[in-house]
């Protein structure tokens, strides 16, 4: 058997405006549109990954928040409605996914052996999580590839950013060992914006973009810091500088997906490829890939 | 706003948001206390004649302003996102729509940002299921559930309270009104026997048996007035303050006149959970000054950095 592989990483945020906005019939509200930059990035980049050969889509969700330990999806099929708790007037989804859950057994074991506290998910009421939902029905609107959904564990809360580090980095480790055992060619995603401070009142029209902005300045500068690291291909400092930027504008890198995701992927050393930046009710979002793959990696933006 | 409305509130509960009372009392001797408990709430509910139950729950947070449960008939299966190996969580609530949608006016009238939320499917938290699902569980009478905003702070959740008053008081129902949270709140990050759970830490429990000693005095403001220290003390940092002891006195009186009952303290996976229950009386341990002051309008965060000299 081949030894698997991460083929991809994908930096996937997952503000349910975006999927409302491109009002497929899985989700019964109706919009005018909004939020394009992001949406068409997100366009192109399914585009790019439908010419990719891969077997699975691995996502890390920080709307599965989870204090003990790291959980796994762990059942075949998942069919129900997400409804965003926050943004329920957006987003009443109706979805029917399927689950690697040889894969998602693989990595809960592997992360166990590494003495990484897990646990399998098989209640069949359990409802995935709108995150989860957003990222992967906007990478892959055809949801025709499993997944695995990987908690959130609240390291960051109940110790420090810096212990989430070292967690959510030890965990990609374990799940990179596990899909390299596995044979299987897999998509990462942290499902994530960057700068995490939104705004408490909403426009009457959401998707009315003239009201759309950062929430101040200080989150688009660290933001765009972050974006530029990526594009030079130093996710190790990306890491590095990761406690303070989370600190700094209450990013939703705290869930530790990124983390998560950069670590399994060994901190790449070439470019990110970045696809959109914009808002969604104050909150900064990047769409960005990291491909190992020299011949198709391209410089999108 | 009339500043002399007395809605009729009578009594207050304030319980665990963790499952196992509901799905796994046995497990261990303290989850079966909290569960007695519970049962002894409910059975007090019953023979009050209550018009409503109204539940403000920590473990509903929200980011648009504050969100109120408004679906006349709420009905899903829950299933928690650490405890789900414990069972599904079935329920179907009748809420108090009427009572919704005022709450909404009152709270906008004082100045707050809040919608109803009124959606099939939506996603009732683990802490309202679980404290509804015990002391209500026939839907004998009406409930209305309030989220708890993550950025809010003290004026924002007084004021909440406040407009609770208001709304009680315009429509002359007569509230048990329930809070879910913990008292010190980390639980143990690795899955534990649940016969062996106890309090996460000695000053956890230091913490806990205090606010409880103020709780069975009946010392609710004095409670209210030490929310930020109990807040830095024994709570995660998960939301900017601990809110609960706030909104409870704002919604029943800003003061310490009540017969407080502390039926069960027990760990709940570390956490401390307990049930009490504060009914409204003449004596009180006394009145104090104050370091926070009172507010009835909310008008907004004051940035000091928007002026830099008094005009």
């Amino acid at each position: 058997m081949a030894k698997g592989q991460i083929v991809a990483g994908c930096l996937a945020p997952h503000p349910p405006h975006l999927v409302y906005a491109d009002n497929p019939p899985q989700n019964e509200a109706y919009s005018e549109g909004g939020w394009e930059t992001l949406r068409w990035g997100y366009q192109r980049l399914a585009r790019k990954l439908k010419n990719i050969e891969y077997d699975a889509i691995v996502i890390f969700t920080p709307h599965w928040q989870t204090y003990i330990g790291t959980h796994f999806l762990g059942l075949p099929q998942f069919k129900s409605k997400s409804v965003d708790p926050v943004f329920p007037n957006l987003f009443r989804y109706n979805y029917d996914l399927t689950v690697d859950v040889d894969l998602a057994q693989a990595m809960h074991d592997e992360a166990h052996a590494q003495g990484i506290i897990t646990k399998m998910m098989t209640n069949p009421d359990f409802r995935v999580d709108y995150g989860t939902i957003t990222s992967c029905h906007l990478l892959n609107p055809e949801w025709d590839k499993p997944i695995v959904t990987i908690s959130s564990n609240r390291n960051t809360h109940y110790y420090s950013p810096e212990v989430m580090v070292e967690q959510a980095t030890a965990l990609g480790r374990a799940c990179a060992k596990a899909i390299e055992e596995s044979g299987k060619r897999v998509v990462l995603v942290a499902s994530h914006s960057l700068s995490h401070r939104h705004f408490v009142e909403e426009a009457p029209l959401p998707e009315d973009m003239s009201r759309e902005h950062i929430y101040n300045h200080s989150q688009y500068v660290w933001d765009m810091k972050i974006i530029d690291m990526m594009r030079e291909g130093k996710s190790r400092e990306v890491i590095d500088i990761m406690p303070e930027f989370t600190e700094q504008t209450m990013a939703e890198t705290e869930g530790g997906g990124l983390i998560w995701m950069l670590g399994a992927m060994g901190y790449p050393k070439f470019p990110a490829e970045i696809y959109g930046y914009q808002s969604v009710i104050g909150t900064g979002n990047v769409v960005a890939c990291w491909d190992p793959n020299d011949e198709t990696r391209e410089h999108v933006l | 706003m009339s500043e002399t409305n007395e809605p009729e509130i009578i009594f207050g509960v304030y319980c665990p948001p963790h499952p196992q009372p509901l799905l796994s009392p046995d497990a261990n001797a303290g989850y079966a206390k909290l569960r007695a408990a519970f049962d002894e709430c409910r059975r007090r509910i019953e023979e009050s004649d209550a018009d409503i139950i109204l539940v403000y729950s920590t473990t509903w947070a929200s980011i648009i302003g504050h969100q109120i449960q408004a679906l006349e008939n709420a009905v899903w299966t829950h299933v928690d996102d650490d405890f789900h190996y414990l069972g599904s969580m079935p329920y179907n609530f009748a809420i108090d729509t009427e009572f919704a949608h005022a709450m909404k006016e009152n709270s906008e009238k004082r100045g707050l940002e809040a919608r109803t939320v009124e959606y099939e499917g939506f996603p009732i938290d683990t802490g309202s299921v679980v404290a509804l699902q015990l002391l209500n569980p026939d839907n004998r009478i009406p409930s209305c559930i309030l989220s708890s905003n993550m950025y809010s702070n003290r004026a924002e959740t007084i004021v909440l309270g406040k407009a609770v008053r208001d709304t009680l008081a315009q429509q002359g129902k007569k509230a048990v009104v329930v809070v879910v949270s913990s008292l010190s709140n980390r639980m143990f990050t690795e899955h534990i026997d649940p016969a062996e759970d106890r309090i996460h830490s000695q000053k956890d429990d230091d913490w806990n048996h205090k606010i409880l000693e103020f709780f069975g005095d009946g010392r609710l403001e004095d409670l209210s007035q030490l929310s930020r220290d109990i807040h830095g003390q024994i709570r995660v940092q998960k939301v900017v303050a601990y809110k609960p002891a706030w909104w409870l006195a704002a919604t029943m009186g800003q003061h310490n006149n009540y017969d407080g009952e502390v039926l069960a303290y027990e760990a709940l996976h570390g956490s401390g959970g307990a049930v009490i229950t504060l009914t409204p009386a003449s004596g009180s341990v006394g009145d104090k000054e104050f370091d926070e002051d009172d507010v009835e309008f909310y008008r907004g965060d004051r940035n000091v950095l928007d002026r830099g000299m008094l005009e």
